[in-house]
């Protein structure tokens, strides 16, 4: 059988490809700001001395990281609903992608953070740096720079992880094909412009977090370690 | 009002999860054998080859799991290929398995010193036999933890193959729930079957990381 691709009777609907690909950006930098926020905080809360605080963080880490983000978000937006709390769908694609970047995240900082060397915190106390600046300058800095292409590398597969968010039918880049290929049935050039769409947003983050590594590690950049 | 879950349920899930096993193995075993050929294209002498496989890898990793199994899912029927879902997913599964599991392996070839390729060269083995029997030895070692750690990332994303229609744990939830309309519940012990799956297969990752790192310490 021969199928006829037809390309052109997506143009109408540029503007739909466009504002969809601007709220899945949009969805990925709040919840990788927030999340990365709580990412931290936890990776932190991990090393602490308090063993109910670590037990907690530990379950919250393994729950996320073990379960499918698409049971998370039902779980969240259903249940949520069922209980009388209604939230924008927006909202709630954030609050499930948050609670998913949080947990990855503190794993990763924790890494990190565990690559750091004793010695290299024993030295800090010995040049009487207050905790804050030893967790600050000593611990945290060295140890996003070290993680940081892992970091991104997660970042991005959490863009493309918003996908799942059309399931409870949040308009960004998926939900808008769903919806346009099911005005058009055109299906397959739908999925295709924007598995483009999603390459070249992923492509944009690449550059984008270079960038930013550039900026954020300075001594990276003159040791020419690479970012 | 909506009735309430009962043991009928509950095996309508652990049947779920009957299916996301079955899809997470069948996955699992195609893209490893896809992936084997991906790794190899990768570390190909020919430079198109690598080329090839690098925009295979980059295509998969660039767009969402979702887009595929759309793509996949219409594509074929618009060929009129009519496919069972189970195909229809696995399909979905295994390019996506192949192009990570092809990444992962090439990276664990990739971190065997240059010299051991040199000697088997010098020794005087052809190119097959130096991978076969000096270098994936050694790389079957570093890429155990990893591709466990990936497993992981198998198992949870075949619930992705509910979209297409395929009856697998997130699906049989999603049936539930839309009669009892107990999400928290549903979901929950859903989440906690997926956890039952995950959870060994990240701690074993874990475990199998500590004792290869046991001699860089």
């Amino acid at each position: 059988m021969h199928y006829q691709f037809d390309f052109g009777a997506l143009l109408p609907y540029w503007q739909s490809f466009l504002s969809g690909a601007l709220t899945t950006i949009e969805i990925t930098v709040f919840s990788v700001i927030i999340g990365l926020g709580i990412g931290i905080a936890c990776a932190i809360a991990r090393r602490s001395q308090v063993a109910v605080l670590r037990a907690v963080v530990g379950v919250y880490i393994e729950a996320v990281r073990n379960t499918p983000f698409i049971v998370q978000i039902f779980f969240i937006f259903f249940g949520l609903s069922s209980v009388g709390i209604r939230m924008p769908i927006i909202a709630a694609s954030v609050f499930a992608m948050v609670i998913n970047v949080g947990a990855y995240t503190a794993e990763i900082v924790r890494a990190g953070m565990d690559s750091i060397h004793p010695s290299q915190i024993e030295a800090a106390q010995a040049l009487g740096l207050s905790k804050f600046q030893i967790y600050r300058d000593i611990i945290m800095l060295p140890a996003i720079e070290r993680v940081y292409p892992s970091l991104s590398s997660q970042f991005i597969l959490m863009m493309l992880a918003t996908s799942i968010c059309s399931q409870i039918s949040a308009e960004e880049l998926t939900g808008v094909a769903n919806n346009i290929q099911s005005n058009t049935f055109r299906s397959l050039e739908t999925y295709f412009v924007v598995a483009l769409l999603y390459i070249a947003i992923t492509y944009l983050m690449r550059a984008a977090f270079f960038g930013l590594g550039l900026i954020a590690f300075p001594r990276r950049r003159r040791l020419g370690l690479g970012v | 009002m909506f009735g309430a879950f009962s043991t009928n349920h509950l095996i309508y899930l652990l049947d779920g999860l009957l299916w996301t096993v079955i899809l997470s193995a069948l996955a699992f075993l195609l893209g490893g054998i896809a992936g084997f050929f991906v790794m190899l294209a990768r570390i190909s002498r020919f430079r198109w080859l690598r080329r090839v496989a690098l925009v295979y890898i980059q295509i998969v990793q660039g767009t969402p799991l979702l887009i595929q199994m759309f793509i996949l899912y219409f594509g074929l029927g618009v060929f009129g290929i009519s496919v069972p879902p189970l195909a229809a997913a696995g399909l979905g599964m295994m390019v996506y398995t192949s192009s990570y599991l092809g990444e992962i392996w090439r990276g664990a070839v990739g971190s065997i010193a240059k010299t051991q390729f040199e000697a088997a060269e010098c020794l005087g083995l052809t190119r097959w036999q130096a991978l076969q029997d000096v270098i994936l030895p050694q790389a079957l070692k570093i890429a155990t933890p990893p591709t466990v750690g990936f497993l992981v990332q198998l198992v949870k994303n075949t619930s992705l193959a509910s979209v297409v229609g395929f009856l697998e744990l997130t699906r049989a939830a999603q049936v539930i729930n839309n009669s009892l309309f107990q999400p928290f519940l549903v979901f929950g012990v859903a989440a906690f079957f997926y956890f039952c799956v995950c959870y060994p297969l990240s701690a074993w990752s874990r475990s199998l990381e500590r004792k290869l790192n046991v001699g860089r310490r």
